[in-house]
């Protein structure tokens, strides 16, 4: 290394003094920083829509930057009227599908309704998708609406996919104001600095 | 406990007594404390999380017939 005697000495002097003061200062820098988290929402669905609108909301009552991008199929959950978001049991072994009235043995048969049969008869997925809002609103978990709203309240930053929004032929009327339209390029450097990245 | 508002967060789930509790503490002044009053068992360990992260000191938490109760301070 070629170091000379005094600088080998000046050398440890500031690693000691390092390991002694870093800690707390990196500490400080931790402290004072507010969380970041960066979502891609990629689903449209009923069901898929909650988890980007659940931790959007909940890190930004928590005082985080939150930004998502929407793009592909998630660009549904931005259009004004989310009212006719779906949720659809056919070929989606993991979902339980139970009745949401009726006494508790009704409530508690899980049906476990064959694909085929599912596939082949018409207004599946919108009954489904009614027991699914029954469900919810049992259950006392907020409408999609709600969540989306309280996360614009409280300042989640919502970017839109605009190579997504002329593929499938949107116009930027068809979704909520206050959105920027933006590129990968620009998505990037806010993941790149974000302590949270997720893809939903 | 004597408190300044009261926020009935009962039959909410996840997150919404988070995202109301949060709403109702910007409307009270420093130092003022909210009751919240929950039956989302999930809340007693989201409360204690809240409160770290915001810096809102969670002054109680209890549970009585399945019913949760809360008191935050408000930073």
């Amino acid at each position: 290394m070629g170091a000379t005697p005094e600088i080998a000495v000046i050398d440890d002097l500031i690693r000691q003094r390092l390991d002694e003061i870093l800690p707390q200062k990196l500490q400080e820098i931790q402290e004072s920083k507010t969380p970041s988290m960066a979502i891609i929402a990629t689903k449209g669905t009923l069901d898929w829509a909650y988890p980007p609108f659940i931790l959007a909301s909940t890190a930004a009552a928590l005082g985080w930057d939150v930004t998502i991008f929407f793009t592909f199929y998630g660009l549904q959950l931005v259009k004004k009227d989310v009212s006719d978001l779906k949720v659809s049991p056919l070929g989606n072994p993991g979902m339980p599908m139970k009745m949401p009235f009726g006494p508790d043995w009704f409530k508690s048969i899980n049906w476990n309704i064959p694909n085929v049969i599912q596939a082949g008869i018409p207004g599946f997925e919108t009954v489904a998708t009614k027991l699914m809002q029954q469900t919810i609103a049992n259950n006392g978990v907020a409408k999609i609406e709600e969540l989306r709203e309280l996360s614009q309240e409280a300042g989640v930053k919502f970017v839109v996919c605009q190579m997504t929004v002329e593929l499938f032929g949107f116009n930027h009327e068809d979704f909520v104001d206050g959105m920027d339209y933006v590129g990968a390029a620009s998505f990037l450097p806010v993941a790149q600095t974000a302590d949270v990245t997720l893809f939903i | 406990m004597n408190f300044d508002k009261e926020l009935d967060a009962r039959g909410l789930n996840c997150p919404l007594p988070i995202l109301r509790a949060k709403k109702a503490l910007a409307e009270l002044t420093a130092g003022q404390t909210l009751r919240i009053l929950a039956t989302d068992p999930g809340s007693v360990k989201d409360f204690q999380a809240f409160a770290k992260q915001t810096g809102n000191e969670l002054l109680s938490s209890a549970e009585k017939n399945k019913e949760f109760e809360f008191f935050i301070k408000r930073k």
